[in-house]
């Protein structure tokens, strides 16, 4: 099958590729550009582990072709640390223990990203539902929760400081 | 999980997407959100030799009000039905149904046309499109023609689309004053399809039933309007009769298959909890509880 040429913005940077339009987002993120922050975990739409933002929306990039990301722009877990600096959500994960085994942690904290972007101080319900295309097998969430509640407060207070 | 090979096209308008469905015929299929067709073809259950993304053809998104009518356009995604106030406001099933559906990323890519045009009965869009009475517009070469989301669907993902032809936009009409509305859904967990759901819009005008509608989510091979359960309420005060023969025949007509989600009679159980949940919800907020 013909390849078609694909060029992106993909953590602020851009990417191209030549891909067939059956690939996978997914896969061109981990296959192509190398970056296997983004985890499969049920590769069936389920478990949220493939969750990277696409065009400012949380996306699960195992159902979404490469060739409908062309011209668009993606952000990995890779791109949420800044300057060697961690992104508050991910040192709050650190201080909070968001995470065991970490396999969800990257889908996690790409829509937790967004989910901020939406709603700067939301409740634990709110957090909840926000993160409930997100499975996580090891936390029980509760600490997942307080991350991200903790991290929205760090990020607020930060925005009031500038 | 790697879908077959097809070609992919990027229409820019109606028009194209029209002529481009003509070209293809049976091999050319639309891709909306790509939800429910992604995972298909990624189990071969679906294999289109060509996928026309609607993505990018205008005039297709969007939420109107258009004489007391609202029209919403087929690439409006579930999270905009969901944030749209203007919407909650004059037709609040629409969220409270769209909260229902999967998850977060789900939504942010799942549009409400692919949801009513899909024909899996699991969906929840197609029975809430029965009991507000909406018209689905659609487009071919021979132009335009609308259907009632009542007479729609016909099997399994089988509807009164036909070849060449999709859905553009979904009409509703101005739901009458002192309506109540209600979308009750049983599932596991979220992300579920419903064990069983029940869609119902009613109006009282002098502690009178002057209009009710009651449709059905995931207990048949089709979604159901259950249309002798909607007339069992019209002209009663909606009272513990009244509900008691409406469930009694909005149940009659389901035909759940046994799967994960339960045996048969739990499901057919399930459809009328749900039902009766769903009329004495839109009765209490017909009456502005
Ligand atoms: C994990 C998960 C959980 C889910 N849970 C639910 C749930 O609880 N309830 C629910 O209702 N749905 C659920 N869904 C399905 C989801 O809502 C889909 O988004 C929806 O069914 C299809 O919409 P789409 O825009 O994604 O369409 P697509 O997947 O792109 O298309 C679906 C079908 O409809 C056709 N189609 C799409 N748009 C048009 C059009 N405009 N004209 C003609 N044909 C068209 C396509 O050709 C295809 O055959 C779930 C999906 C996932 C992955
Ligand atoms: S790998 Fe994409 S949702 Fe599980
Ligand atoms: S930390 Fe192991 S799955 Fe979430």
């Amino acid at each position: 099958m013909a390849k078609t040429d694909i060029k992106l913005t993909v953590n602020g940077q851009e990417a191209a590729g030549s891909v067939e339009p059956r690939t996978l987002l997914i896969h061109f993120l981990r296959e192509q550009l190398g970056l296997t922050g983004s985890h499969i975990g049920c590769e069936t739409s389920h478990c949220g582990a493939c969750t990277v933002d696409l065009n400012g929306k949380s996306v699960k990039s195992c159902t979404v072709f490469a060739v409908q990301a062309d011209g668009g722009e993606v952000l990995t877990v890779e791109g949420l640390a800044q300057g060697g600096e961690l992104h508050p959500l991910q040192a709050a994960f650190a201080e909070d223990h968001g995470l065991q085994c970490g396999f969800c942690t990257p889908g996690m904290l790409v829509r937790a990203h967004r989910l901020l972007q939406e709603n700067p101080d939301p409740s634990d319900a709110e957090v909840r539902v926000g993160i409930s295309g997100n499975l996580c097998r090891c936390t029980g969430y509760q600490n997942i929760v307080k991350a991200i509640r903790n991290a929205a407060q760090a990020m607020r207070e930060k925005e009031a400081a500038q | 999980m790697i879908p077959a090979s097809f070609e992919y096209h990027r229409p820019g308008s109606v028009d194209e997407v029209v002529s481009l469905l003509a070209e293809l015929g049976e091999e050319g299929r639309v891709l909306a959100g790509g939800h429910s067709l992604i995972p298909m073809m990624k189990l071969r259950l679906a294999e289109p030799a060509h996928l026309i993304d609607l993505t990018g053809v205008e005039g297709l998104r969007g939420i109107a009000e258009v004489e007391g009518a609202i029209h919403i356009g087929a690439m409006t995604t579930q999270a905009e039905i969901i944030k749209s106030d203007a919407l909650a406001e004059r037709c609040p099933i629409l969220r409270e149904a769209a909260e229902l559906i999967a998850d977060p990323q789900v939504r942010a890519l799942g549009t409400i046309g692919g949801n009513a045009a899909n024909g899996d009965p699991g969906n929840d869009i197609p029975a809430v499109m029965m009991a507000v009475d909406a018209a689905y517009v659609l487009r071919g070469s021979d132009g335009e023609r609308t259907v009632a989301a009542r007479d729609f669907y016909q099997g399994p993902f089988e509807t009164a689309l036909a070849v060449g032809e999709f859905l553009t936009a979904i009409r509703i009409p101005a739901p009458p004053a002192g309506q109540g509305q209600a979308y009750c859904k049983l599932k596991r967990k979220v992300g579920d399809y419903a064990i069983a759901a029940t869609a119902v819009t009613l109006a009282v005008d002098g502690g009178v039933c002057g209009q009710a509608a009651v449709a059905l989510t995931n207990v048949g091979i089709t979604p159901l309007y259950a249309e002798a359960a909607s007339t069992a309420l019209v002209g009663t005060a909606v009272d513990a009769a009244a509900v008691e023969a409406a469930v009694e025949a909005a149940v009659a007509i389901t035909d759940p298959a046994a799967d994960l989600r339960g045996p048969v009679e739990y499901r057919r159980h399930a459809a009328g909890v749900m039902t009766r949940r769903a009329i004495e919800t839109a009765l209490a907020r017909a009456k502005g509880g």
